[in-house]
């Protein structure tokens, strides 16, 4: 493998990384102060593919415009199905949450087929990020580089909301111990509803880059993008936000590495997310940034 | 009192067993596979409940033994000649090329196959708690299943097994539904099946009692995917054909939505919720045809069906949190009870 080359599927990697990185913020987030897995992530990542489809294709707005309002309404989508599917269930037990985010998913994916067709739609095409430049021999599209960087903005945006902002202190706050922060008046709900609405927008601004990078849009494409991102944040070590960003990148890297390396294998692309989970579990149940929880009896 | 109790029983199978014969002869062929379907599931449902439902571990592995179960069935009851009509990409790997078994040996080794992946996952994965023990075991479920889309030579890969002969039917997927139920009766009633519920309710106050939670875990995971393994055969010798995408994530889900309604640790919850799921699922197909009304006429919706049914699970999870039964049972006693007790008196039922 030549030097060019290897640079190539590097950055392919980091820029497929980035994309798995922005929508594992989101189950990092929920995860933290929920202690659920939102199983409908991935169905939202979808739905915004959509929003941004028609935005385009049958409202005929420019591109920029529509989707910034498709990021618009994924956030209220998002914020919609913790109001309906999790907010009546927040003193039941775990396995009920989960089945209720199961049956969440399940109906919009079905609710997506029946509204726009089981048929794969072709995503809008936009110039500006699908333009193909050159550095030295690598051969690159624009939207290879903006995607990483877009990431790393929106990562760094993140920590200073979630540090240095009242907002943020009450995220955290709520992560903690709800009953606590509750005490000390902060709005637990609203806390809990805005967490969703700042997960669905990164899933958005992810899920329309990934539209862009592969333009084919169809109501279960969210499935596996869904469970992958939810591994990058186990392995990163669940709830914390930088954790998702790394394990995002090591799952995109690595998954195209070992595409590169071993073409044999390409069959087990898929295989290779779980792998890294099972052994990243058996090795640091935690995750790599992930803090030991104690066992209190 | 208790004499009384088998007599009912044992005419309640017999009854059933009545049923199967006439509904055997005279229900046509769509009828009975919505039957034998319910059969199955049942038996899905309560291999399922033995992990998640009373030992309280929250496993999303299912289809992934099921398919383990389906596939070895499938491929040790194929005759040779259908077998190398089905494998025409790449010839199928030398020693399965020939074995046919009786379908009974056959159930037996997938149901055994899928117990022994069940161990091999277990012993790593069982560590795990809560919902890392769940992603980590949908996560061996779906390599599962892509390592089976990928072994050409044994699964026939993505294109799956053809001509799978149609031995299942009212009485194999009853009779073993029968044969699961009492195994379950007798498992939960015994001292394992008090150590795996001690172990639900709280681990540490098990493990403190002496109860060796590690390997009364691995036990009620490897029955629970034997179980499923037999459930798995059952279904694709019934369907005739199976292939790797049958035995997505979905598959796992829609066991998990019978035990759920059903209740978590209530067998005869589970038996009646999988025959109203499966049933009902299909009562729902009239949403996804076209209705004539004679003035009116509503194009079908195809996909309409599974959004009503999901609607409708969020709702019966979203307002009956414990499910049909939640953890209570059926049984003869408390049947009379209901019947004998004086709603005034003191005497309440079973207090």
């Amino acid at each position: 493998m030549t030097f060019d080359l290897f640079m190539q599927y590097l950055t392919n990697g980091i820029s497929l990384g980035s994309l798995y990185a922005l929508i594992a913020i989101g189950y990092t987030m929920v995860y933290g102060i929920l202690r659920l897995i939102n199983f409908a992530h991935g169905e939202i990542f979808t739905m915004s593919l959509y929003f941004a489809f028609y935005g385009v294709t049958v409202f005929s707005m420019p591109w920029y415009i529509s989707f910034a309002v498709a990021i618009l309404m994924t956030a209220a989508l998002g914020m919609l199905v913790e109001r309906a599917a999790y907010k009546p269930l927040r003193e039941s037990p775990r396995i009920t949450i989960m089945v209720s985010a199961i049956g969440a998913s399940f109906f919009i994916q079905n609710l997506a087929i029946v509204l726009f067709g089981g048929r794969p739609k072709a995503f809008p095409n936009v110039r500006l990020l699908t333009g193909v430049m050159q550095i030295g021999a690598v051969s690159l599209q624009r939207l290879t580089l903006i995607i990483p960087v877009v990431t790393i903005i929106l990562l760094y945006t993140l920590l200073f909301l979630v540090h240095k902002t009242k907002t943020g202190m009450a995220m955290r706050a709520v992560s903690k111990d709800h009953e606590t922060a509750r005490l000390m008046g902060v709005d637990v709900n609203r806390t809990i509803t805005i967490t969703f609405g700042i997960g669905s927008i990164l899933a958005a601004i992810g899920g329309i880059m990934w539209g862009a990078k592969f333009p084919q849009i169809h109501p279960v494409m969210g499935v596996m993008p869904g469970l992958k991102c939810f591994i990058a944040a186990v392995v990163g070590g669940i709830g914390n936000i930088t954790g998702a960003v790394i394990g995002g990148f090591i799952l995109g890297v690595g998954e195209i590495m070992l595409i590169a390396f071993l073409p044999n294998l390409t069959g087990y692309r898929d295989a290779f997310a779980f792998v890294l989970l099972i052994v990243i579990l058996l090795i640091k149940p935690t995750g790599i940034m992930g803090e030991k929880i104690s066992e209190k009896v | 009192m208790k004499k009384r109790n088998i007599i009912l029983t044992i005419s309640c199978i017999a009854l059933l067993a009545l049923f199967i014969w006439y509904a055997d002869g005279s229900f046509d062929s769509y009828q009975k596979r919505i039957l034998n379907l319910c059969a199955i599931y049942v038996i899905l449902g309560l291999s399922m409940n033995l992990i998640n439902g009373f030992t309280g571990l929250f496993s999303l592995g299912h289809a992934g033994f099921m398919a383990v179960g389906a596939y070895t069935t499938a491929l040790l009851t194929m005759t040779p000649e259908s077998k190398a009509a089905t494998f025409f990409l790449e010839p199928i790997a030398a020693p399965l090329a020939n074995i046919t078994m009786p379908f009974f040996m056959a159930l037996l080794l997938g149901g055994l196959l899928s117990a022994f992946v069940a161990f091999l996952i277990g012993a790593p994965t069982l560590r795990l708690k809560g919902d890392y023990l769940a992603i980590a075991t949908l996560g061996f479920s779906e390599i599962i299943r892509i390592i089976f889309t990928n072994t050409q030579n044994i699964t026939n890969g993505p294109l799956g097994l053809k001509s799978i002969p149609n031995f299942t039917n009212l009485w194999w997927s009853f009779g073993t539904m029968i044969f699961t139920l009492v195994v379950m009766i007798a498992l939960i009633n015994s001292s394992y099946g008090k150590a795996f519920k001690a172990i639900r309710e709280d681990e540490i106050a098990a493990e403190s009692m002496g109860i060796n939670l590690f390997q009364h875990k691995v036990m009620s995971f490897v029955i629970g995917a034997f179980f499923a393994g037999i459930g798995g055969g059952l279904l694709g010798n019934l369907l005739g054909a199976i292939n790797p995408m049958m035995f997505r994530f979905i598959l796992t889900f829609n066991v998990l939505l019978i035990i759920v309604l059903g209740g978590m640790g209530s067998v005869t919850g589970t038996v009646i919720s999988a025959f109203v799921v499966t049933s009902g699922l299909e009562y729902l197909r009239v949403l996804d045809e076209s209705i004539n009304l004679g003035f009116i006429k509503f194009e079908g919706i195809a996909g309409l069906r599974m959004v009503v049914f999901s609607t409708l699970l969020m709702i019966v999870v979203i307002f009956f949190r414990n499910g049909l039964m939640g953890t209570k049972e059926f049984g003869w006693d408390k049947f009379f009870n209901f019947f004998n007790r004086r709603p005034f008196s003191k005497k309440g039922v079973g207090q």
